[in-house]
């Protein structure tokens, strides 16, 4: 473990900005991925219950 | 005597797909979240400071895995296409499909990722250079690709016509890969290759390898439940959906 203090791990050395700029960008990019494919496959399983619903009682 | 032997055609309808990427992908996103843990730790805490580049090449820990990812998604994706034209599978189109918004989002991350690495070392956001240039003209492929897919509403018509743009712009990947040997670019070389010991300290090699391989858990866990959506969608109208959702 080379870093002496917290507030040194997070100044990365002078390079506190793009070191975390990379990790954080990264990080909310695959958080934002999986929430939007949980969201995309709520919303068909909606529509397809409803369709399903529609059919039995029509036919 | 036959029962015993696995029918992996099996698993090539999208009915049968859909089930067993459902019992995958949780070992895949498992597998990435332990990586992705223990790849952070080696890049934050066991990679020594570079000699050079001080903390600021820790960047290397996220820009070369998307990067990379990047690039083999792409092949991947491709294939996937060219199996699709050549043996007119449906699913072959489905995975192809669920591939691409994963690349194009590493394409980015490799661009911005990239820039933010640029700006301390080489004192500019973006230049115009082979490396950077050829990347950048792969996000374009991905989108195009996003876009044709789009732009055509039957997904079967879609699926060959975005066929053809992945395997067209295939070339592009090797002209990424080489670029940095073949034009004399700002971009570094190689720091890991197949025909050299890598050039970098092994804590640091590890630390990347590591986040690569849990980049790969995560982008087939992605692609997994990607795929899950689209053969819903496609395949809404079909009995087994119907079965399916009771």
């Amino acid at each position: 473990m080379h870093w002496n203090s917290v507030s040194e791990f997070f100044a990365m050395g002078g390079y506190a900005f793009y070191v975390w700029g990379s990790f954080g960008l990264t990080a909310l990019v695959a958080v934002l991925e999986v929430l939007l494919l949980r969201n995309q496959r709520k919303t068909i399983l909606r529509e397809l219950r409803s369709e399903l619903l529609s059919e039995g009682s029509s036919s | 005597m036959n029962n015993r032997v696995i029918h992996w055609f099996k698993f090539a309808s999208p009915q049968n797909f859909y089930f067993l990427a459902g019992r995958m992908w949780p070992w895949f996103a498992a597998l990435a979240a332990v990586l992705t843990v223990v790849g952070l730790w080696i890049s934050f805490f066991v990679a020594p400071t570079d000699a050079q580049q001080g903390e600021g090449y820790r960047i290397i820990f996220v820009h070369v895995p998307a990067s990379q990812m990047s690039m083999f998604i792409y092949l991947v994706m491709a294939a996937w296409a060219g199996f699709g034209l050549a043996f007119n599978t449906r699913l072959s189109g489905m995975m192809a499909s669920a591939l691409a918004p994963t690349g194009a989002l590493f394409a980015f991350l490799s661009l911005v990722t990239g820039s933010l690495w640029g700006k301390p070392m080489w004192g500019a956001w973006w230049v115009w250079d082979a490396r950077l240039t050829s990347e950048l003209i792969l996000l374009f492929l991905y989108l195009g690709f996003l876009a044709l897919q789009s732009s055509i509403d039957d997904p079967r018509r879609a699926d060959k016509a975005c066929a053809v743009l992945a395997l067209v712009g295939v070339v592009n990947v090797p002209i990424i890969y080489f670029s940095v040997k073949w034009w004399n670019t700002l971009h570094q070389g190689a720091s890991v290759s197949l025909t050299k010991s890598p050039t970098m300290a092994t804590a640091m090699l590890w630390g990347m390898l590591i986040m690569v391989v849990a980049f790969w858990m995560y982008a087939i866990a992605i692609a997994l439940v990607r795929v899950r959506n689209i053969i819903l969608e496609r395949e809404r109208h079909t009995e087994w959906v119907k079965h399916a959702l009771e």
